[in-house]
């Protein structure tokens, strides 16, 4: 891949993020009063996080099966409300264990 | 005081950089399988400190998206910054000089808002920079190692790790998703959404971080429109 492309990519992503988190912090003296804008803003990762997530975890780990198994486990985790890297420890071990399995059974 | 503040910053980023270094060991695997060298993911990592946009900006680049397109990206998927970034500025000690604000802001992460809202008083700027000094290292050398080590790793390693991201990600949306409906609605519906984009026709064709955005924008409006959160008077008085 071009050197210059991916270096620039960087940039840009680095330059909008930061951007985004100093520009409120500096320049702010009130706070957001449009309802609508608040109410985006708070909907904003939640959707952004489930839409980034569903089919994509099914799919990450290369069999359906095993996605679908990380994803059970990762719901389950989640649900009892696990702590980040619980929940992630979870989603790897299901999709470890279950490829294993898999292999396992193949082979006899 | 600046010492007491950076200390407790300091120990309550302790769990926050460990979780960091896991998730993005993920992140610089995924970096390198998707064609870039080690150098540059971790940079992407120093530089940028967020997963979700960083997560959708390696795709955009390794299908070769135009600049326009990963700014959006970005723009859209890092939003909620903005939104932190304004109940921080809120919250700030204002006996600090005014400077400390440009440092602050390229800390404001989820985890890192998250234990900034929830400590009693004002905000100190040491107390940022002390967090920081145990994400931003963790997230770093995490991705590093993950990048590192990525390609030595046996596939089935590989696999298992390639949902930790994701993990994550279920982490925070799905326990506020069991106690508020709108945020359930907003959650089914992304996800309903994305597996319309990923496999209906045509709508299949639009790129990975456009997809992103559109089904951000929509969800999250369609949302706001219909179910505006409540003006919770409790809330403000605590961030202001």
């Amino acid at each position: 891949m071009d050197r210059n492309y991916i270096y620039g990519a960087i940039a840009v992503m680095a330059g909008v993020t930061y951007l985004i988190r100093m520009l409120p912090l500096v320049l702010s003296r009130k706070e957001i009063t449009s309802r609508f804008v608040k109410s985006f803003l708070y909907y904003v990762p939640y959707a952004c996080l489930a839409g980034m997530t569903f089919p994509a975890i099914l799919l990450a780990p290369g069999n359906i099966i095993c996605g679908c198994a990380g994803f059970a486990a990762a719901l389950i985790a989640a649900y009892y409300e696990n702590s980040l890297l619980k929940v992630a420890v979870c989603a790897c071990a299901a999709v470890f264990v279950v490829e294993r399995l898999m292999v396992f059974m193949s082979l006899l | 005081m600046r010492q007491e503040a950076f200390k407790k910053g300091i120990h309550d980023g302790i769990p926050i950089g460990l979780g960091y270094f896991a998730v993005a060991f993920t992140f610089g695997i995924m970096g390198i399988s998707n064609g870039l060298s080690i150098w540059q993911v971790t940079l992407i990592s120093l530089t940028n400190l967020t997963s979700a946009g960083q997560f959708a900006g390696l795709g955009i680049i390794a299908a070769g998206g135009s600049y326009a397109e990963i700014a959006i990206s970005q723009l859209i998927i890092n939003l909620r910054y903005c939104l932190m970034s304004f109940s921080i500025a809120q919250k700030m000690d204002r006996r600090y000089p005014w400077f400390h604000r440009f440092f602050v802001a390229f800390g404001v992460t989820d985890e890192i808002f998250g234990i900034s809202a929830a400590a009693p008083g004002r905000l100190s700027p040491y107390y940022s920079y002390g967090a920081m000094c145990m994400a931003i290292p963790g997230w770093t050398l995490g991705t590093f190692a993950g990048a590192f080590t990525g390609g030595l790793l046996p596939s089935f390693i590989m696999n298992a790790l390639s949902v930790a991201i994701y993990g994550m990600f279920l982490a925070v949306v799905i326990p506020p998703a069991k106690k508020e409906k709108p945020v359930f609605a907003v959650v089914l519906a992304a996800m309903a959404l994305g597996t319309l984009f990923t496999f209906a026709p045509l709508l299949s064709e639009i790129s990975s971080g456009f997809r992103i955005i559109i089904i951000t924008v929509l969800v999250a409006g369609i949302a706001a429109a219909v179910h505006p959160i409540e003006e919770n008077p409790e809330k403000e008085k605590e961030a202001a």
